[in-house]
């Protein structure tokens, strides 16, 4: 991790700062992989040899091939040309989709915008989706199947293997962005999807992997470029600085697993035990190693978020008054579990465990005083 | 029927709903219900999230012209 995080960063879930490898890789593309890599003379073949390489590591942390793998200019771009390349290629088996309750908003706004009709596959209160209830809504004309990772507000690692059985022939789109460079990759995709800027990389790279023999139609005027898959001159510099990036994050993923790990057991027993009426949730064991959620009985969400950036943390929040619609998280709504005053801390590498601590001691006392001000502290 | 203990969120925010519950539930007696009237989408959840954390029986949500009834009937 680069200096550039201050303390107190606890939303590396939404992005992180340029890891050192890739900051490296990124000033050093900056000079060599200018070039066009779909010309002919010797600045352009370099560039195609530097693209290709990057397409092999990522294809190697992802578990693909590197045909599978095309670039693009972020997870959401991914997501949205999964799902509607998919519709697209598979329209003569129907248009309906089915999909978690707890998809990343980019998933279920490309299924609204192309799908004919979609099914939600229910959470449990831990926030996992039940693979048999999965496999239940499956028609004869459900065209595609959108499992994420895990989580990516309560870190619940979620069951992609048994769901891909239950799909036989339904192609299953994994939206692993949580995943990728922090823990295993799941099997059983047909297509998967990630972001460059949640493992270190930059942002603006997004990856869209499709397994071979998967139907897929590009969505938009297709060129050469990517296979065909993403049209435009790719974005050199930045995807070859996103493939050190996930190589790094992938070397080091197991050791920051254990790291990280006690830290967020920390903090979940710090929280229940320093905080009155707290709700802690998502699954506690089988869970993505650097995430954890929690909601404030009588707490507004936006105020809590503003009074732990003035003590220096930023994190991230799942409560309709944090977000500019007035619902609240439809992950939070799919697991039943109180929605205000939610809190989402997600670590990184640089995270400390006196961060943690300076944390578990900033929070009581805040939640305490704006429950004083709510007229809520007896309650 | 005897008339229920209603108390008005209309136009408040969560977590004012909870709130206000939790200061009027106690002035019913055990057995007894309240009604919290809502229309903020997250009460749905945060009023049965409630009643879950504080051992209190969530009965149901009905429709009212303006928002939702919540009905929260008092165990403890």
């Amino acid at each position: 991790m680069s200096a550039s995080v201050d303390g107190g960063y606890l939303d590396a879930a939404a992005a992180l700062p340029l890891s050192s490898a890739a900051r490296e890789a990124l000033l050093a593309a900056l000079e060599d992989g200018w070039a066009d890599p779909s010309r002919l003379y010797g600045a352009a073949r370099r560039a195609r040899l530097l693209l290709e390489g990057a397409r092999e590591a990522v294809a190697d942390v992802l578990g693909a091939r590197p045909d599978e793998v095309a670039f693009t200019g972020s997870g959401t771009q991914a997501a949205h040309l999964a799902v509607l390349g998919v519709l697209a290629g598979r329209s003569g088996t129907g248009a309906h989709v089915v999909h978690s309750a707890i998809e990343h908003s980019c998933v279920l706004a490309a299924v609204a915008h192309a799908a004919g009709e979609a099914s939600a596959a229910p959470v449990d209160r831990l926030g996992r989706v039940d693979a048999a209830s999965f496999g239940a809504a499956l028609r004869r004309d459900t065209a595609l199947a959108c499992l994420i990772s895990a989580s990516h507000e309560v870190g619940t690692v979620q069951p992609v293997g048994a769901v891909a059985e239950r799909c036989g022939r339904v192609p299953l789109l994994v939206d692993a962005a949580q995943s990728a460079g922090r823990a295993p990759i799941p099997t059983g995709w047909a297509l998967l999807t990630a972001s460059a800027h949640k493992w270190g990389g930059p942002p603006g790279v997004g990856v869209l992997a499709i397994r071979t023999g998967t139907r897929w139609r590009s969505p938009l005027p297709a060129d050469e470029r990517e296979g065909g898959r993403v049209p435009g001159a790719p974005g050199l510099p930045q995807i070859l600085s996103a493939a050190v990036g996930l190589q790094a994050a992938a070397a080091e993923a197991a050791s920051e697993d254990a790291r990280l790990r006690p830290l967020v057991d920390r903090l979940r027993l710090g929280i229940a035990a320093r905080v009155p009426d707290v709700e802690v949730v998502g699954d506690p064991d089988d869970r993505l190693p650097h995430l954890l959620t929690f909601s404030c009985l009588y707490v507004d969400g936006e105020a809590l978020l503003t009074a732990l950036d003035r003590e220096g943390f930023a994190v991230g929040s799942g409560s309709s008054c944090t977000a500019s619609t007035l619902e609240p998280s439809h992950v939070l709504v799919a697991m039943g579990v109180l929605t205000h005053g939610n809190v989402r801390l997600s670590l990184h590498r640089g995270t400390t465990e006196s961060e943690v601590d300076r944390f578990l001691s900033v929070l009581p006392p805040l939640v305490a005083r704006l429950r004083r001000e709510a007229g809520a502290e007896a309650l | 029927m005897s008339e229920v203990l209603t108390v008005d969120c209309l136009g408040r925010p969560c977590p004012v709903p909870v709130i206000e519950l939790a200061r009027a539930l106690p002035g019913v007696a055990v057995g007894e219900v309240v009604d919290v009237l809502s229309d903020d989408p997250a009460a749905a959840l945060d009023i049965p999230a409630w009643c879950r954390m504080r051992r209190q029986e969530y009965v149901g949500a009905t429709e009212r012209v303006n928002g939702s009834a919540y009905r929260v009937r008092r165990l403890v």
